[in-house]
């Protein structure tokens, strides 16, 4: 039986009473739940070994950047193929300390997918086997997805800033 | 000269760059191959050399509605699928109904699209195994289907036809006269393409038991689309989680049974795309029947969409599987943030776990098996 | 002898050149013709007028006038010849072809030997080629296509063999004179692959073995454009590469007019004495030897290729026993009858 991403949440709350879990919603679309960094890949793996629960597959990890609250967040999309239900989970670190547990080794999709929000955001997933730059080239300067992101003035003698060419008359 | 490692007492090894210019990598994927002989013992792809900062431009162009192009130019070969799944994104986060002619519309254009694209996976398949007929054979059906696109939205690869809350402009007058005279005309030629490549002796044994994947392992990868289905797990979001009309057709899922080599093999992904144009057919012979002759094709949405702040992520099944779009809106026109979960961009990530141990020939179908699209992968 | 006297030598010599430049012209654009039907398309149609005739003109052009690259890092020495070597190993084959009862290079009387022994030179220049780019590639194709050359050598000398049992000659212009006329019953030629059933055999492992020494489809390894870029010659261009594809196709005529020696009567006229004589003789020889190299071309743009360790399982667990076991059987039916 399919549940809803509340009834997960009672069940997750019933199943770790310490842990400070809080579900959140904005005013359109769906809610998800956050938990915090330091215990998301014990819950991570309750969430997929579970009985009830079940979530086999990661669909979606992405990084989010939050500049007001100086945040850098995560976003997981679960889904489970037998029971049919999806859960969304967001982790939140401080930009300072962006230390997020990896959870390659509970869904091999998130290999890839971190890979990216450590390139994209510069969050770091401890415990990822081989934490690489994917998209960027390696000495790539910065984390292009941050809100607050400065390109470098120039790459590998290739300038990369973007300039307003006049528009000529002939 | 060239350089052959030999590490201790293990066997001497070489390490060749596949791509990012090589012809089987569909695209500038470059593959770090470490070969025994003609043995792959280890493989490293390197993607990115496509990026093109897909969630830099959907932070930073104008509005929700500019975003579409971009969404053509990730998959350039399935663009429809690809704005399907962002506008029924956007409509869902907004909550927009939009007109039943509309949704018949946007379903046979899908799964037009989704037949083209298969065309093009098997066909570069089989080029990917020498066969260079088949390829073009298929070939002169997409285009028939290009054709279709042309007359309705003026383009041929990059239509940016669906926009929030409707299309951009109805259909030619001879879309529906056309489509079901491409139908009826397709159907042989599946059969013309069984004939020739499927069944074919040196084909099958190029392709079974070759690159096998396990349906667990698929799981546990997020493979979707064709890689899963070639694994033998019935999953297909327009039947599983249906979205836009879907529940009203009636069609199968075809999955891969491992017919003439083990389950999950690269014949198991080729024959379910084969099946699967089949099934589109069934598809758009019952929405051209169901579709409403006359209607409004645009929704009254504002051109620059205003949110409140939210948060979606909605799955499409394109060809290549499923696509999801998390986006997170807020008060201002621009998305705060849009991550598009590409299916080829998943698919790819497995190529390592199921590639070792083979010999580099069939490192070359495994990767057309696959069927990624370079533009997806790296966005 | 003075340069006059042995002018005319000079020109007996050059006359298989001749008709190899003019084939390979005609077999390139057969082949993008055949292609073309075959695709369910035109091929080409512009340069000349008619079908587009003068294409493999224009190409030739083309690649005389293209820059001469080699890699740095190649061995030059190597690079620059390889080319030419395997060029003049399928030229030199044609000294024992008899293209006609009046024309034959050399008629020497180990005619079959002297061919089979010239055509392994094609195994080292492609290695040499292979090696001496200094790419990976290459190395990899020229491995390719040193492992199934030799091998294929193997099913093709054994199914040749069993024909020199039948004709009980070495010299090619000796074994088309016995197909001469008709057999016992009357109707049919007097062709080897007539005369005993087991030869038949032979032929379909000969004509296997032979397409898999020119490196044709489905057993284009060397080149394997999918896989391999171009294989051994994915570091030429120009004129260098031009000679690999002249060899190439050389090598396909040479093979075919072989199985048509052997097989198919050489010289001689499928209608007995009607249109016989070296003229004609020269165009049924040509004609028989191109519908092969056409079969080829049929096959190439049909099937997909096999794998490398398929092709060698072909070869040493189907073919090389097949032949063998088809060697002692043609023995003893020659023995019996």
């Amino acid at each position: 039986m399919a549940k809803s991403t509340q009834e997960i949440f009672d069940y997750l709350k019933a199943a770790y009473p310490e842990v400070d879990l809080v579900l959140e919603s904005a005013k359109l679309g769906d809610p998800w739940i956050t938990i915090p960094a330091e215990h998301w890949k014990k819950i991570a793996k309750f969430l997929r070994d579970d009985s009830d629960l079940r979530f086999d597959t990661l669909m979606c990890l992405s990084g989010i950047h939050y500049p007001d609250e100086v945040l850098l967040a995560i976003a997981c999309h679960l889904h489970a193929t037998e029971k049919g239900h999806t859960l969304a989970i967001k982790v939140k670190v401080p930009e300072s300390n962006p230390n997020i547990p990896s959870v390659e080794s509970i869904w091999k999709t998130a290999d890839w997918h971190e890979r990216e929000a450590y390139d994209m955001f510069g969050i770091i997933f401890d415990g990822h086997p081989d934490l690489r730059r994917i998209l960027c080239p390696d000495d790539w300067e910065g984390f292009p997805l941050r809100k607050d992101y400065v390109p470098q003035e120039s790459y590998m003698g290739i300038n990369t800033k973007y300039t307003e060419v006049e528009a000529s008359d002939d | 000269m060239i350089e052959i490692v030999q590490k201790g007492k293990s066997r001497p090894e070489m390490v060749i760059n596949m791509g990012p210019q090589h012809p089987s990598t569909h695209g500038v994927l470059r593959l770090e191959v470490t070969l025994d002989g003609e043995l792959v013992t280890h493989v490293r792809p390197h993607i990115g050399y496509l990026h093109r900062c897909f969630e830099k431009y959907g932070e930073s162009v104008g509005d929700y509605g500019m975003v579409t192009p971009f969404t053509d130019r990730m998959d350039y070969v399935s663009a429809m699928n690809q704005e399907h799944g962002y506008v029924i994104a956007m409509e869902r986060l907004l909550d927009i109904e939009v007109p039943e002619r509309v949704e018949y519309i946007r379903v046979i254009m899908a799964e037009l699209q989704r037949i083209a694209s298969h065309l093009l996976a098997v066909g570069t398949f089989g080029l990917d195994l020498g066969a260079f007929t088949p390829f073009l054979y298929v070939f002169t059906e997409r285009e028939k289907i290009l054709d279709i696109f042309e007359k309705s939205s003026g383009a041929r690869l990059l239509y940016n036809y669906m926009c929030i809350g409707g299309l951009m402009r109805d259909v030619d007058d001879d879309f529906k006269k056309d489509t079901e005279e491409f139908v009826r005309t397709f159907r042989p030629k599946i059969t013309e393409l069984q004939n020739l490549l499927t069944y074919n002796s040196i084909f099958i044994k190029r392709t079974a038991h070759i690159g096998v994947l396990p349906p667990k392992v698929a799981l546990n990868y997020a493979a979707s689309g064709p890689v899963l289905r070639g694994s033998g797990v019935k999953w297909d979001l327009r039947k599983n989680n249906p979205y836009s009309i879907y529940d009203r057709f009636d069609f199968d899922i075809p999955v891969g049974e491992g017919e003439v080599g083990t389950l999950g093999d690269c014949w198991d992904r080729y024959i379910v795309r084969v099946l699967e144009m089949e099934e589109s057919c069934k598809i758009i012979e019952q929405a051209l029947e169901a579709m409403p002759d006359e209607g409004d094709v645009q929704q009254n949405v504002p051109k620059r969409v205003r949110t409140k702040p939210g948060e979606i992520y909605a799955r499409t099944e394109t060809p290549r599987g499923e696509l999801g779009y998390y986006i997170i809106s807020d008060t201002s026109a621009k998305p705060y943030r849009i991550k598009a979960r590409a299916p080829s961009f998943v698919n790819l990530s497995l190529l390592p776990a199921i590639s070792r141990g083979s010999l580099m020939s069939d490192l070359v179908a495994i990767v057309g098996s696959i069927d990624i699209v370079l533009g997806e992968v790296d966005r | 002898m003075t340069w006059l006297e042995s002018l005319p030598l000079a020109v007996f010599v050059m006359i298989p050149l001749v008709i190899i430049l003019i084939y390979a012209l005609f077999a390139i654009w057969m082949e993008r013709k055949v292609a073309g039907f075959i695709q369910d398309r035109l091929g080409p149609m512009r340069v000349g007028g008619w079908h587009g005739w003068a294409q493999s003109f224009a190409d030739l052009l083309k690649l005389i006038q293209k820059e001469d690259i080699i890699p740095a890092e190649a061995s030059k020495f190597l690079f620059r010849f390889a080319p030419f070597l395997m060029f003049a190993a399928s030229y030199a084959a044609f000294a024992v072809i008899p293209f006609s009862s009046a024309y034959m290079g050399s008629n020497i009387d180990i005619g079959v030997f002297y061919l089979l022994a010239i055509t392994s030179l094609l195994t080292i220049s492609v290695i040499m080629a292979g090696w001496a780019s200094n790419n990976k590639w290459s190395l990899l194709g020229a491995m390719r296509t040193a492992a199934q050359m030799v091998s294929y050598e193997v099913p093709t000398i054994m199914a040749v063999l069993s024909v020199i049992i039948v004709a009980g000659s070495l010299n090619l212009m000796t074994v088309t004179e016995m197909q001469s006329g008709n057999d016992t019953l009357g109707f049919l030629p007097n062709w080897l692959i007539f005369q005993n059933p087991f030869l038949l055999v032979a032929f379909v492992i000969f004509f296997i073995s032979i397409l898999a020494e020119s490196h044709r489809v489905p057993f284009d390894l060397p080149e394997s454009e999918s896989e391999l870029v171009a294989g051994f010659q994915t570091e030429y261009s120009g004129m260098r590469w031009a000679m690999f594809m002249l060899a190439e196709y050389a090598d396909m005529l040479l093979l075919s007019l072989l199985g048509a020696v052997l097989f198919f009567g050489g010289w001689n006229s499928p209608f007995g004495g009607f249109m016989d004589g070296p003229i004609w003789g020269f165009f049924w020889f040509m004609f028989k030897g191109m519908i092969l190299v056409f079969v080829m071309m049929w096959i190439r743009w049909t099937l997909p290729r096999y794998r490398v360790d398929q092709l060698m399982y072909l070869c040493w667990s189907i073919l090389i026993p097949l032949s063998f076991i088809n060697f002692v059987l043609i023995a003893l039916w020659e023995m019996l009858f």
